[in-house]
């Protein structure tokens, strides 16, 4: 895992390093001297490789080191800033999205080729297929505008209201991929040789589906978690940006278009922690749920 | 030359015989293609799809104004039909439906291109992973492990501050993130297929290492490469229409259906046709591709249904 995340952070740092342009490249052309003195103030007249082992000095003691772009805060604190945000919003459509996934996909199968199964194969098709700011668009459109039920964009602090759209978007395309996995897992269970033999032995059909079916039915979904969450939180890039929310994702796009090196790999190094230590996580509970795992 | 007891005219005979009255062989191909015509959602998929790219491409000569031109007379206007502007016009005064045929036709080329990238280099990737096995799989695929592991969207966007605003870097860039599933999917094909007796014989007969992926395996991983290969269309479509949302794809005057999506977004509320037309051909396309990619699958394994 920590190999990953080194790989990851190093292969970061020099891509971004390869994009024309820097921070000090903006539509005032800056004298040459105060360039020079700005670029020595952040080690960036260096050669790239110096600048490589300073960053990682730093990163090890935990400093991700300053802003670029803002001069106000280093990058440690615009992320703590933000991240709380993005987690708490990321987080509430996790697991809204995966209850109703497992919950959709569990009535589908059940139901299979009858009409609650077709209208809900439906919904999901489009849940998996149209993106998400296109979606967010949509529900703008209907609950913003037309029916004015709920604001269309903005963020006030302690607002509830403000946050049902963004979780509703963020949380859609990843219910239905959970709907969907769980259904076709919840078939296969179903027509098992043991699901059959609970049922001959006369157990009620609800016990059945608690007892037997609901657990081997839950193994494809539960190792999908972790690849879906990561989905979720770079999906909040566009729900930020869309609904103009105050997270890291919408420091991510705008650090990247103003080379603001310190932000943009700051950002990126969050974001592949959260999802490695997710997986991690996922990891654990699947070896929890499934007796065939175990890590010697 | 005929044999003494013309046993072989008689051989030849029964054999045209045989080739006119039995029932036809039927290739797997063959077979594949009849599963997906029984198909009612993957058939009207590809009637739909077909008419879309007919008029995205064809269409653009047969409408009164083309994508780039401005009508000062009719600016942010609703559909009207005397002037014909079918679907309206835009904040600039240009016709939305030359737009959208040409937005159309760009994410449709988009998603041709970067495709057939990364579905080149996940067959190449993958076959020389799954063919050598062993220590130069492990290293491979580990690879693709850790790929896998970022942040892939993060990716994107590097790659396009870095190309800039070339589009067909764009794509490229695109395809060449896009490849690890298909890379994944081909080296478990042909892990099992190198085992095969066919491989076995290829070998005995003298064939090396690149002349059996090449002709041996390759072409026996036909089927599942195309059905994820046609899953792979709309994902990609919408990650370049994401792109373009954002500001970083196709440039104007030239657009996409995302740049259309994404200019429509601040005017929501007093021009909705912006949103909606567009909105309607980009779910019609991925909803196809998917049917269709859905519907291969089934028609390549049919005992998977």
């Amino acid at each position: 895992m920590l190999p990953v995340a080194f790989i990851a952070i190093t292969a970061c740092f020099f891509v971004i390093r390869l994009a024309p342009g820097g921070p000090f490249d903006g539509e005032r052309t800056l004298p040459p001297a105060i360039k020079a003195n700005m670029l020595a103030a952040y080690d960036m007249d260096q050669p790239l490789w110096i600048q490589y082992f300073l960053y990682v000095g730093k990163l090890l003691r935990g400093d991700l080191g300053p802003s670029m772009v803002n001069q106000t805060f280093n990058v440690n604190e615009m992320l703590a800033i933000g991240f709380p945000f993005t987690a708490t919003l990321g987080l509430t459509a996790f697991v809204l999205a995966t209850s109703i996934g497992l919950v959709a996909g569990a009535i589908s199968a059940i139901n299979q080729n009858r009409w609650p199964d077709y209208v809900l194969v439906l919904f999901v098709m489009v849940g998996v297929v149209v993106p998400n700011f296109l979606t967010a668009h949509l529900l703008q459109l209907l609950f913003g505008v037309y029916l004015r039920w709920l604001p269309a964009a903005g963020y006030v602090p302690g607002s509830v209201m403000h946050l049902v759209l963004p979780v509703t978007v963020l949380g859609l395309a990843h219910a239905a991929r959970v709907s969907r996995l769980m259904r076709a897992s919840m078939i296969e269970v179903l027509g098992s040789n043991y699901v059959r033999t609970a049922r001959a032995k006369g157990l009620g059909e609800r016990l059945v589906l608690v007892r037997h079916a609901l657990r081997p039915a839950l193994m494809p979904v539960v190792s999908y978690l972790g690849p879906g969450l990561s989905y979720l939180l770079t999906g909040s890039l566009v729900v930020e940006e869309v609904f103009g929310l105050p997270g890291i994702g919408k420091f991510f796009i705008s650090a990247a278009l103003n080379r603001d090196y310190g932000l943009v790999l700051g950002t990126v190094i969050l974001y592949v922690l959260i999802i490695l230590i997710l997986n991690l996580i996922v990891d654990l509970i699947y070896a929890v749920l499934d007796p065939k795992v175990r890590y010697s | 030359m005929a044999g003494i007891t013309g046993k072989d005219i008689k051989l030849t005979h029964y054999a045209e015989e045989l080739e006119k009255a039995g029932p036809e062989g039927r290739s797997l191909t063959q077979d594949a293609v009849r599963r997906l015509v029984r198909n009612k959602a993957a058939l009207v998929s590809i009637i739909l799809i077909t008419l879309i790219v007919l008029i995205a491409f064809i269409g653009p000569y047969f409408v009164p104004w083309s994508f780039d031109k401005v009508d000062w007379s009719a600016i942010r206007k609703p559909p009207d039909f005397a002037k014909g502007h079918y679907f309206g016009t835009d904040v600039n005064g240009r016709d939305v439906l030359a737009r959208m045929m040409q937005g159309t036709q760009m994410s449709l080329i988009v998603a041709l291109v970067a495709t057939s990238v990364s579905v080149t280099i996940g067959i190449t990737y993958g076959s020389i992973a799954g063919y050598f096995g062993g220590r130069v799989d492990a290293v491979m695929m580990r690879f693709v492990d850790i790929m896998y592991a970022m942040p892939y969207i993060l990716f994107v966007i590097i790659l396009v501050v870095i190309f800039g605003r070339s589009p067909v870097l764009l794509f490229v860039g695109i395809g060449a993130l896009e490849w690890l599933t298909m890379a994944r999917i081909v080296r478990g094909q042909t892990l099992s297929l190198k085992e095969r007796e066919f491989i076995e014989a290829a070998r005995a007969g003298g064939a090396g290492s690149g002349t059996i992926i090449r002709r041996h395996i390759v072409p026996n991983l036909t089927g599942p490469v195309v059905v994820y290969a046609t899953l792979t269309i709309p994902e990609i479509i919408i990650t370049e229409s994401f792109l373009s949302y954002l500001g970083l794809g196709v440039q104007e005057p030239q657009t996409s259906l995302g740049t259309l999506i994404s200019q429509s977004a601040g005017a929501i509320e007093s021009q909705p046709w912006l949103l909606l037309f567009p909105a309607a051909v980009l779910i019609t396309l991925l909803l196809c591709f998917t049917y269709i990619g859905d519907g291969l699958r089934d028609a390549f394994d049919p005992k998977d249904r």
